[in-house]
């Protein structure tokens, strides 16, 4: 296939970035989009140029490592697929595609199309947990989980982390990633204690990790790999607005308490 | 060389570990937050173990090359986790499960390790589930179950195809709640490049920081490494690309002994590959061996689609071959018959690499629904890389290496020839003998650090006695210098191919000759082969940039350049067992119908191997394998 790339070029977080064109040689429909930056990267240590540097690690789709925004599209155009998932038999030949990093301001760029993700990190650290001792957890079978709730927390712990929610959100909001979280662990009984603690203290993370808020443009589902709905942030809603009436803490000291 | 005494303690099998627990060494509550640990690897043994050490009280330090620490190459593991729970009341005990899985070994495993891990699968399902892990249920709300290979009940616990995201994240949590609340100190992309020893003693670590390229040391009172598997030295693998040996390595390097370095598991059930290009290769669950019927065309050269050909032209070898297991013989069985069948010329697809894989009955029985309910993101999966719809066309399968049952020596206690070095997890040898069955890797990574490692450090702090050292030490000093030579050293090559030129070449050195089937003449020549690429690699490698910034072709390199070193460790181990065992299959040893010829009498050892040198022989140190309750037999699956 011939292929036109422009890649975002940036040295650090402070450097300036750009676009660098690229027409990779070799490229065949059944590489994935990361084989062919694959590919172009050896062509370029051929040369002596300094390789792309982008995140990769399972190339499965599953552990949430790679992310770029392919043509305006976290991940690139196909529904449900993350980048390294994404094939060359899906664009035309002749394709000219512009490949850059999430921009947001909570994920300040490294280099190139690698960005640091760790706001994402303190927001599980903030209350996205549930607290269980090792040692102490009852047997599993004592608690039954309606299949219909065990499912749909299912539905939500798909979440991979990538970070395509907030790339795609013109805020940069991560509500997405948050509500998946919340709804995950709330639909479950052994969720339930922490509950109102656990939303307070992620929503309050999120706002101070210097994500935006959701005005519900839906953009973070049509970018999401795991087609993780936007119910859940309606879910995310309800429980915030109900612990804030139930739950009252002093503000600051909303820390879930130790198991 | 004197043997090895992995400190078993006495007593019958089934009481072991209930004495060993009551027995060891504590340390009062009031003396854990003095002592610092090091944990190096975040996937489900590392999260939980570190999680468990901090909540306890130890102060600990995590590092993980990746980005976060809940993307751990744990996360891609699919089927699920094995448990001897009986929920099914279909016979299943702590006994089966333990017997299953050190027949599975084919008896190359420590049996008194295996019961525990078998003792303490429950509890896995009981921790994970408090968790919040979303396990499959049944409508009544129970939990459900299925079946895996080399095994006749269902004891495996899933979550969708998605398993071990699921317990990952469930251990990450943990891990998070503790990051959170200050006890573990969390180092993200950065790479341990380096052990560090004094008075005999694991006492730190020297680490990368990937994005500044900055060397750091790091002191503590012991060192776990929870730092995964060496798959991906046949380049081509189902694991992460970032998946390494380096830091077991450095540690062999530094006197930790290395155990069975060749016993790797080739997953029978990956996708073929297409081309040159191919980074990697991606693994499709052991499960769907549960539904899907392997099979290929009776005649070589038979090239008609699938479809077209009629049953009686078809051979389901698996069913033939084992009627009483049939697709769910274990994966070394069922690599095996596939590289067979290949290898007479019925493989099938562009190369001739791979059979079929068909859920035709399956579907005509039980509905497109029921298939896609169990399978349905495996089967997108598929379809996403092949661009072929498995509901309609069989899948097309192909052996790949996906997991490796060797690695560091451990005692009982979990603890490598180095005093206060632990390895847990798939880094550690000590569970799964010559061959691994399927969901029993997230059951052993979780068994270690959550209910082993944090008994096994504390007995181990309760008895040493450790001089206080910090940063400044002499041989921080020294480690530390090494390392930046090392790395100054692969910058300053600056050849003309890439460590990824290097690292293919390797793979098929050691795919061809130490993969799937070895032998004496292959192996010897591999060394060669192996030592003639290493020369070449530090005279021809370029690796570009400076190092003082972010620069994944130095962390490749530095990862390929040891790969280069444990190949050769990897076929010495090959060529000097003489038996076949599990998934080490050596052509001189096999019986009249094709099966592996195990040789109790001699081989009946750990072959654990001390470095002596790049380049040098290593010497061999056993640990004599004894079975206390069970009689190793053939093993047969007919």
């Amino acid at each position: 296939m011939d292929l036109v790339l422009h890649v975002w070029r940036q040295r650090g977080p402070a450097a300036p970035g750009g676009f660098v064109r690229y027409v990779p040689e070799g490229v065949s429909p059944d590489m994935s989009f990361l084989e062919v930056l694959d590919l172009l990267n050896e062509q370029l240590i051929g040369r002596h140029e300094e390789p792309i540097a982008f995140d990769h690690d399972c190339r499965e789709g599953i552990c949430g490592a790679c992310g770029m925004v392919i043509n305006g599209r976290p991940h690139g155009p196909r529904r449900a697929t993350t980048a390294c998932q994404l094939h060359m038999r899906h664009f035309p030949n002749d394709a000219e595609i512009w490949v850059e990093p999430w921009r947001a301001r909570a994920f300040p760029v490294v280099k190139d199309l690698v960005v640091d993700r760790r706001a994402f990190d303190r927001l599980i650290q903030a209350g996205g947990f549930i607290s269980v001792r090792v040692g102490s957890a009852p047997e599993a079978n004592a608690t039954l989980v309606p299949r219909r709730d065990a499912e749909l927390a299912m539905d939500a712990a798909q979440c991979i982390g990538c970070g395509a929610c907030v790339a795609a959100c013109p805020n940069a909001s991560a509500m997405l990633f948050v509500a998946a979280k919340v709804a995950h662990l709330g639909l479950l009984p052994q969720g339930q204690p922490e509950r109102e603690a656990r939303v307070l203290t992620m929503v309050e993370a999120m706002d101070a990790a210097g994500f935006g808020p959701c005005s519900n443009h839906g953009e973070c589902m049509a970018a999401c790999p795991k087609e993780i709905r936007i119910d859940f942030i309606a879910r995310l809603n309800r429980d915030y607005l109900r612990a804030l009436v139930r739950h009252e803490p002093p503000k600051g000291d909303v820390q879930p308490t130790e198991g | 060389m004197p043997g090895l005494d992995a400190g078993v303690p006495e007593g019958a099998l089934e009481t072991k570990w209930t004495r060993h627990r009551s027995q060891v060494g504590l340390v009062a509550p009031a003396n854990k937050p003095r002592h610092s640990l090091i944990v190096v690897g975040s996937g489900l043994a590392g999260a939980s173990g570190a999680a468990s050490l901090a909540e306890l009280g130890y102060h600990v330090a995590c590092f993980c090359f990746q980005d976060s620490p809940r993307r751990a190459h744990s996360i891609a593991a699919q089927g699920g986790i094995n448990a001897a729970k009986n929920y099914q009341n279909d016979g299943d005990s702590v006994f089966r499960l333990f017997y299953d899985t050190l027949k599975g070994g084919d008896f190359r495993s420590r049996e008194a390790n295996v019961y525990r891990l078998a003792e303490l699968s429950a509890n896995i399902i009981d921790q994970c589930t408090a968790q919040g892990v979303p396990f499959a249920r049944e409508y009544g709300g129970l939990l459900a179950n299925r079946s895996f290979g080399g095994v006749q009940v269902s004891r495996t616990f899933y979550a969708r195809g998605q398993t071990g995201q699921q317990l990952l994240l469930g251990a990450y949590q943990s891990l998070a709640r503790q990051i959170g609340q200050g006890t573990v100190t969390m180092h993200a992309r950065h790479e341990m490049l380096d052990l560090v020893v004094i008075d005999g003693a694991a006492r730190g670590i020297v680490v990368r920081d990937l994005v500044t390229g900055e060397l750091s040391r790091h002191v503590a009172d012991a060192v776990i490494l929870a730092t995964g598997g060496y798959s991906n030295i046949y380049y081509l693998s189902t694991n992460a690309k970032g998946c390494n040996v380096t830091a077991i390595w450095r540690a062999h390097r530094r006197g930790a002994a290395f155990a069975n370095p060749c016993f790797t598991q080739i997953h029978p059930t990956c996708i073929p590959p297409t081309g040159h290009h191919q980074a990697k290769l991606t693994l499709m669950s052991e499960s769907l061996r549960n539904d899907g019927r392997i099979w290929v065309p009776k005649r070589a050269g038979d090239h008609r689609p699938p479809q077209e050909i009629p049953e009686g032209d078809r051979d389901y070898y698996l069913e033939r071959l084992y009627p009483s297991y049939g697709n769910l013989v274990p994966r070394d069985l069922a690599s095996r018959r596939a590289k067979d069948v290949c290898d007479e010329g019925r493989g099938v697809g562009p190369a001739g690499h791979g059979v079929y894989l068909d859920f035709h009955d399956a579907i005509a029985r039980h509905g497109e629904r029921f298939i896609a309910e169990r399978y349905g993101n495996l089967f997108e999966m598929y379809e996403r890389i092949t661009g072929e719809n498995p509901y309609h066309t069989p899948m097309r399968i192909y052996p790949a290496p996906h997991y490796t049952m060797g690695g560091l020596w451990v005692d009982y206690n979990l603890m490598s020839t180095v005093p206060g070095l632990f390895v847990i997890g798939e880094a550690n040898f000590s569970d799964h003998g010559a061959n691994r069955l399927g969901a029993s890797a997230l059951m052993q990574g979780l068994a270690d650090g959550y209910f082993i490692l944090p008994y096994a450090v504390g007995d181990y702090l309760a008895h040493a006695r450790l001089a206080a050292v910090d940063d400044a030490h002499t041989a921080f000093r020294d480690v530390e210098r090494e390392v930046g030579e090392r790395v100054a050293q692969l910058l300053a090559a600056r050849g003309q191919r890439s460590a990824d030129h290097f690292h293919r070449d390797l793979g098929r050195v050691m795919w061809d000759r130490c993969g799937m089937s070895r032998n004496a003449t292959g192996l010897t020549e591999a060394i060669e082969q192996v030592r003639t690429l290493r020369q070449e690699f530090w005279r021809d490698v370029y690796v570009g940039g400076d190092g003082r910034d972010f620069n994944q072709a130095l962390e490749h390199a530095g990862r390929v350049a040891d790969f280069l070193e444990l190949a050769e460790l990897m076929c010495h181990d090959a060529l000097d067992r003489e038996e076949s065992c599990g998934c080490h299959f050596r052509e001189e040893h096999q019986t009249p119908d094709g099966e592996a010829a195990r040789d109790d009498e001699h081989f009946s050892y750990v072959a654990a191997w001390e470095f002596a040198g790049v380049g040098v022989p290593p010497r061999l140190r056993k640990e004599p394998l004894t079975f206390q309750e069970v009689h190793p037999s053939q093993r047969s699956y007919k």
